[in-house]
């Protein structure tokens, strides 16, 4: 028993983001992964039909985003591994690199894709982020979104609802510290709401399940997660498509 | 709004006076703030260190009891995690067997195949024991802890440990605890092996779970030297049960008495285990901390503009990680004690609080004027940034507050946490930070300071010397200049790459910082963790050398039996009556095992007992009493987590050994032996020789200090590799300077500057308006027309060609001379003895410095010149009325004896000159009327007009004046040798080449001239009698070369507007004028080959040299670069508000200065500007270059040395003390680059000695 509620919670966890494009047998999954490769496809013409410098730049900057999100999503897995069975580490790498292998790289994907559509969302509303634009504030934002997840994985509440309100006043503490743009809210919103009717529809397909469901078919606390992951993403995002300009001038 | 507004006064206001305090008393307030912060932290020594290592209690076995579960107040040695019942007790048998007598038919398997074998017999024996008493009958079966799988990781050892049952573990279980299998093996040591895991481990292998005892004291092997074998029976018990313990005790010593055993068994030892880290949790903890350190990274880059940014960004870490010190530290004191795992919960607390608030401050601070005091810069710098500070806290408060209110322990312990440590934060930056902020301010201060040191270090002391007026250095003022650099990629330029990563590596110290910080860290590990049991080691020898461990030993016999009467729970004398028979009690069990078995030992005990110690001896030490203690300390929780038991947060209790001895006899052994046992070779006769344990540890230390002496050689090694004293430099002169005065690059390379000390030449009445110069003769006239002629070399004044009565200041000159004259050549023919008396106290100076070509037909008479005018007044005074009737004749014509005239055919130059002393003597006499010279050549000087420009070549002086006459002028005799006046218009631009000048006019045109040289004939008449001194000079300048200047050719509309700029190189003139277009011409044919037009101004700047560099800068502020063959305008670019003032090109770079008061350095290939440097208000136009990284400026008062590669000030030479506005306006590079720029009235001459040897 102990072992199902502990691989029902390393799912659920690293299918933080839009774990979506990975079920084959899935309907909605393979339609997402179509929309998308339409707008990645999409973003990646019009801007490369803008510059080459700035394809490269785009290139660069998913690049980057993809192997933060790969590497957040491995290490926050671990967080969520229960406690007991850490005495042999052996078998905890074999099951973190052997059973979920594709989870990282979808995490991976929704953060690039995250964090390239919220630099591209402000500059097409014509607000640029201006709010504490810099790395060391970036830093601070990741941090934390790792104690955000940390919590949830670690702290004893004494009942959902509890746990669930107090994740969420901290993702709407995190966003209100870092971020505070309408945009920013906006997408963040949304990538949660995708992001949880994506689990939900997995889970209801039976690809994996909750032990403790109490929010339909997953855990309550799940769109928080997915909020705070999708503003600390797009934080990076902005300040990578920030720091490349800054970087021209400077040279 | 109101309320607002005057709460923000007051807190601005409240922070100013914090700054102010903070700034005055820094000292006392870091001392207040340190001891503050070591108070706080005092309560944190309670806490137990952070680590996974077990923690140990000690209890009696005698009055043992289960421990509750309700904390008891009153024991306050009780540790808290001793509460309820241990996980396990553990007790441990701790057989100790040895073959004896040892006997050479033996072979080595005998040393531990049959004392291994009996481990059998001693597991039945304690799966058998029963303990009846009244309560009940107690086995093993009822007591042990009982196990069941073992984790499906662990198949392979599932035919070694128990599963489903108890949990007893010995040397046995590699056989299934089968004596027939065990007899059956023919490879103990191969089956013993074979569970070893491969490679490299840390945790407690099987082998170490199975003996019980470390590898090494098993006694397990071929080669052992002690041949007593040592293992042990490890049962852990589910529950204590003290009477059955004791009377198995007591059972298995009666079996197996250990006659000089005195091991302690009246204390049981609680080991409480810390949650083990594993790697699941090391990974997120070591992401966490990797964020924290980038944040730290990336905040603390933004400190700027400050001396010391490390030890700013180590200020603000010590701020931040003290504060949270201090938090946990108050928090305990209030009797809060931390639950959450602080390593985990450490780098969020440092993020909430942040580094924000010390960013802001040091930004702040910064911004502030630079001008100021420290004091008030700290001070306006604080309350600029109160406000924000402020709120942010209030903020931060807030966000925690509520972060309290959400009920969940564990949250409101992390806000608390964090309320305490945001306080005591902004505590420590008030104080802490604000003052170690303040000292670095002004140490930056200082360090402007010492920027100027230089150049006062640079000037000696001054001395005494008669010529040359030193000044002494003027009290240090703010730095004149501030240099702004573009880029610093730019200024990195020209250093290859190769040296700027040694220059990266040097000036960082990278490696040694890095071996450093490598070292203590493994030093660190090494003391924590002591992987290679060096304490324990050390220890075990210090306890075996002791003599008081031997004696403790071998003489307690007595103890045990007091030991051994009350071996069980005292208090029931009931059950103390029970237990006691226990060993007597024959035990039915023990019956139904074989015979043979038992008989041995018991027969043989006695016997062994009385037999002369043989070579296994059996001792019990103190270090047997717990020799759990030399196991890894992961032992017992790698032994329970096989079984899925965790040891995290909670407790095993350990019992006292039981001593078991086992004397076996040679026949024994060689009965149990395996056919194939004899077939291992002998072991090899002793390897090493015994060495004495205190050799070992001798050696190690000798092996240890080696090692430490290499280490240091090799960092020495590496050190000087890297850093070599010398950067660059192969003088060696270099080393001693000391390093804090000169200045130093960012590379720590300093250029090799020595001494430089101006000469000033004065003698002008007013300011010196024209300056030319050749190299060796340097010309300069004044407003009030006086044209010197100064030695280049030596400062001296050659020739003064005056307006008016300038015959007699040229007179005093050879006055001066005249007196000189006799003690030089120690010529006692002079009458006036007395004179000389007078005189002595002027030395002479001598020249060493080659003469012009001119002179080589005429004696050196230059040392006779002494022009030291200021301190000859008073003899002066006194000599002039009786010397009416010197004659210098004599002395003169010693000179031209000496000098030993050559044929006067071969005098072929131009300008020979008469005899110069003549003429003085003559002079004399005529002191009461004014004669003027009277020059038979061309013209006669025009003293009305001023001279406007003024050229120098060979020794002669051509000068354009205002009236539009050019005059040519004999720069050592100081005769006006020809004059033209051709043109009417004033002369504003003078080019002399070779033969020909050109004149540069005001109404724009432009004329070409030629000097002839005719020579008279009568030069060699006038050669014949040197002596005839008496003769006046006025018809010798006649028959001297005739020297005539004809017009060749006038361009009258050159220009259509003035002429500013006149430039002639490499056969070329170059002329620049307001109408905004330069013109080139060839200088032999007056030809004018381009019209250059590009400046949309007048053009005030023109450089052109020998290698047909020709550029241009124009009023407009823009700067041209052209290809004087094509005409073609190569670059173009803008670098000035205002005026171009001067132009100079190198080899790679133009330089250029503009009324901006800016001094541009431009790349000339590609027209890029390198940088700028930002000079005082009114001294940014002369500017020259020495070599080809030296350039120098003159500023208020001074010239500065600049590097050219770097944009670095290298020195800063004051002219003089009188630098009140007075600036340089002309600097003129000699080729033995000396610098002469005109100061006012003086002339100042400056040497850079380096570059006169390179030069050389």
């Amino acid at each position: 028993m102990p072992r199902l509620e502990e691989h029902c919670w390393r799912r659920s966890c690293t299918s933080r983001v839009e774990s979506k494009n990975y079920y084959r047998e899935n309907w909605v999954a393979s339609k997402a992964e179509e929309m998308m490769s339409i707008i990645t496809s999409v973003l990646s013409n019009v801007y490369g039909s803008l510059h080459s410098v700035q394809t490269a730049n785009l290139i660069r900057r998913g690049l980057v985003l993809f192997t933060v999100g790969v590497f957040l999503a491995l290490v926050l897995n671990l967080l969520q591994v229960q406690r007991n069975v850490t005495l042999f580490p052996e078998e905890v790498m074999a099951t973190l690199f052997s059973s979920a292998w594709w989870i990282p790289p979808c995490c991976g994907t929704a953060a690039a894709v995250v964090g390239l559509l919220y630099p591209c969302i402000d500059s097409h509303l014509g607000e640029p982020h201006k709010f504490k634009r810099e790395w060391a504030s970036v830093m601070r934002c990741i941090a934390v979104f790792v104690g955000i997840n940390h919590a949830s994985a670690k702290l004893d509440f004494a009942n959902n609802v509890q746990l669930s309100l107090t994740l969420a006043a901290l993702s709407l503490g995190l966003w209100w510290t870092f971020d505070r743009s309408r945009s920013g809210f906006g997408l963040g919103i949304g990538t949660a709401f995708l992001a949880t009717v994506i689990t939900q529809l997995l889970v209801y397909n039976g690809v994996y399940q909750y032990t403790y469901p109490d929010f339909l078919y997953v855990r309550s606390w799940l769109p928080c997660i997915f909020f705070s992951g999708g503003v600390t993403a797009g934080n990076i995002g902005r300040q990578l498509a920030m720091g490349g300009v800054e970087k021209l001038h400077n040279d | 709004m109101t309320v607002r507004e005057r709460l923000r006064e007051k807190i601005s206001a409240a922070f100013y006076r914090h700054g102010l305090l903070c700034a005055s008393y820094p000292v006392p307030i870091i001392l207040f703030t340190s001891a503050s912060i070591l108070a706080c932290c005092y309560p944190l020594l309670r806490l137990p260190l952070p680590g996974t290592g077990p923690v140990e209690f000690t209890t009696r076995v005698r009055d043992y009891t289960v421990p509750s579960h309700e904390p008891q107040g009153d024991l306050g040695e009780r540790p808290d995690w001793y509460r309820g019942p241990p996980v396990a007790y553990i007790q441990q048998v701790l057989v100790k067997a040895a073959v004896s007598p040892w006997d050479s038919t033996l072979v080595p398997v005998d040393v531990f195949r049959s004392p291994l074998g009996r481990v059998f017999s001693l597991l039945e024996e304690i799966r058998n024991h029963v303990h009846n008493d009244g309560s009940g009958v107690r086995s093993l079966e009822a007591l042990c802890l009982q196990v069941t799988d073992l984790l499906p990781g662990l198949r392979r050892m599932q035919t070694v440990l128990p599963e489903h049952g108890c949990l007893l573990v010995s040397p046995g279980n590699y056989w299934q605890n089968q004596r027939e299998l065990f007899d059956s093996d023919p490879d103990l040591l191969k089956t013993v092996h074979q569970h070893e895991p491969k490679g490299l481990h840390t945790s407690a292998t099987l082998r170490d779970l199975l003996f019980g005892v470390p590898v090494k004291h098993t006694g397990v092997s071929l080669y052992s030297r002690k041949r007593v074998v040592t293992y042990t029976i490890t049962m852990v018990l589910g529950s204590y049960d003290a009477r059955f313990l004791s009377s198995l005790r007591a059972r298995l010593r009666q079996l197996h008495p250990s006659v000089n055993c005195s091991l302690r068994e009246d204390h049981m030892v609680h080991v409480h285990f810390k949650e083990e880290i594993g790697m699941a949790e090391l990974i997120p903890l070591v992401t966490t901390y990797i964020i924290l350190f980038a944040y730290i990274y990336f905040s603390t880059r933004k400190i700027d503009m400050v001396k010391s940014k490390w030890g700013l960004a180590l200020a603000a870490v010590v701020t931040v990680l003290s504060s949270l010190l201090m938090s946990v530290g108050l928090c305990t004191l209030f009797g809060l004690t931390p639950t959450l795992n602080g390593g985990e919960i450490f780098p969020y607390l440092v993020v909430v609080i942040g580094l924000e608030n010390v960013l802001v401050l040091t930004k702040s601070v910064v911004s502030t004027p630079v001008d100021l005091e420290v004091k008030l810069r700290i001070a306006q710098g604080l309350s600029n940034e109160s406000w924000s500070i402020m709120k942010n806290m209030a903020t931060e408060l807030c966000i925690i507050l509520i972060g309290y209110f959400t009920l969940v322990p564990a949250i409101q312990e992390f806000c608390l946490f964090a309320v305490v440590g945001l306080v005591s934060d902004f505590f420590l930056q008030m104080f802490f930070f604000t003052t170690v902020l303040s000292i670095d301010i002004r140490r930056m201060e200082l360090a402007d300071l010492n920027r100027r040191l230089p150049a006062e270090a640079g000037m000696p002391p001054p001395k005494p010397g008669p010529l040359r007026p030193r000044e002494a250095p003027p009290p240090p003022r703010p730095s004149p200049y501030t240099i702004t650099l573009q880029t610093p990629a730019f200024r990195n330029l020209r250093l290859p790459k190769r040296l700027r990563v040694v220059y990266f590596l040097a000036r960082t110290r990278l490696a040694q910082r890095f071996i450093m910080v490598g070292t203590v860290i493994w030093i660190g590990i090494l003391a924590y963790t002591d992987p290679a049991g060096l304490r324990t080691y050390l220890a075990a020898q210090v306890s075996e050398q002791s003599p008081l461990g031997e004696g403790g030993a071998g003489g307690l016999p007595p103890h045990l039996g007091v030991a051994s009467v009350f071996p069980g729970p005292g208090g029931d004398p009931a059950s103390t009556l029970s237990v006691l028979p226990a060993p007597a009690e024959p035990t039915p069990l023990p019956e139904n095992q074989s015979q043979g078995h038992h008989g041995a030992p018991r027969e043989g005990v006695p016997h062994q007992a009385q037999a002369p110690p043989l070579v296994p001896q059996i001792s019990w030490g103190a270090e047997d009493e717990e020799g759990w203690r030399r196991l890894s300390f992961r032992h017992w929780p790698s032994l329970f987590s096989y079984y899925n038991i965790t040891l995290a947060k909670r407790y095993i209790s350990i019992l006292p050994v039981i001593p078991v001895t086992l004397h076996l006899s040679p026949r024994e052994a060689i009965e149990t032996r395996h056919p194939q046992d004899t077939r291992h070779p002998p072991p090899p006769k002793h390897l090493a020789a015994r060495e004495h344990p205190y050799l070992l540890i001798y050696k190690l230390s000798a092996l240890g200090l080696a090692a430490g002496v290499l280490l240091v050689l090799l960092l020495f090694c590496l050190y000087r590799v890297l850093c070599p004293r010398n950067y660059g430099q192969n003088g060696v002169a270099h080393g001693r300077r000391r390093r804090g005065d000169l200045p130093c690059d960012d590379y720590g390379y300093s250029p090799p500057i020595s001494e430089i000390s101006p000469l000033l030449l004065r003698g002008h009445s007013m300011d010196i308006e024209c300056l030319a110069s050749d190299g060796m003769l340097l010309a300069s006239c004044c407003l009030a027309g006086q044209i010197r002629v100064w030695d280049a070399q030596t400062g001296d004044c050659l020739t003064v060609i005056p307006k008016h009565g300038g015959c007699w200041e040229q007179r005093d000159g050879w006055d001066a001379v005249g007196v000189a004259e006799p003690e030089n050549l120690g010529g006692g023919t002079e009458p006036g003895g007395r004179v000389f008396d007078e005189d002595e106290g002027y030395p002479l100076r001598r020249r060493t410095t080659p003469r012009p070509a001119l002179f080589e037909d005429q004696p050196d008479l230059t040392p006779l010149i002494d022009t030291n005018f200021d301190s000859q007044p008073p003899s002066h005074l006194l000599l002039t009325p009786p010397r009416d009737g010197f004659d210098f004749g004599g002395l003169v014509e010693r000179a031209y004896l000496e000098h030993e005239p050559p044929s006067p055919g071969l005098t072929a130059s131009y300008p020979s000159p008469s005899p110069p002393s003549g003429p003085p003597p003559q002079r004399r006499r005529s002191l009461g009327y004014i004669q003027p010279p009277v020059p038979q050549g061309q013209g006669t000087p025009d003293w009305e007009s001023a001279v406007w420009a003024m050229e120098l070549r060979g020794n002669l002086i051509a000068a354009g004046r205002s009236s539009g006459k050019l005059e040519l002028w004999d720069a050592v005799e100081g005769s006006l040798r020809c004059s033209n006046e051709d043109g009417v218009s004033g002369i504003t631009a003078l080019a002399f080449l070779n033969n020909r000048i050109v004149a540069a006019r005001l109404d724009g045109s432009l004329d070409f001239f030629t000097v002839d040289i005719n020579k008279p004939l009568g030069l060699l008449q006038y050669r014949g009698p040197p002596g005839r001194s008496n003769i006046p000079p006025s018809p010798c300048y006649s028959s001297e070369d005739v020297i005539s200047c004809q017009l060749t050719r006038s361009v009258q509309c050159a220009h259509q507007k003035p002429i500013t700029v006149l430039r002639a190189a490499a056969g070329r003139v170059v002329t620049g004028s307001q109408d905004h277009t330069v013109r080139v011409y060839r200088l032999e044919d007056s030809c004018c080959l381009f019209t250059l037009q590009g400046h949309s101004g007048g053009i005030t700047a023109i450089y052109i040299d020998q290698t047909m560099v020709l550029a241009s800068g124009g009023q407009d502020g823009a700067i041209c670069l052209w290809d004087v063959l094509t005409g073609s305008r190569v670059s173009h670019v803008y670098g000035h508000r205002g005026d171009v003032t001067s132009l100079v090109c190198t080899t790679s770079c133009v330089i250029s200065s503009g009324l901006d008061d800016l001094i541009c350095i431009w790349d000339r290939s590609t027209g890029i500007k390198l940088y700028s440097i930002q000079q005082e208000v009114g001294c940014g136009a002369s500017l020259g270059v020495i070599s080809e990284s030296l350039l120098v400026t003159g500023g208020q008062g001074c010239v500065s040395f600049w590097d050219l590669n770097f944009g670095d000030l290298l020195q800063t030479v004051y002219l003089g003390q009188s630098s009140d506005g007075q600036g340089v306006r002309q600097l003129v590079v000699l080729n033995n680059a000396a610098i002469v720029c005109d100061f006012g009235s003086e002339l100042s001459l400056v040497y850079v000695p380096s570059v006169l040897e390179k030069l050389d």
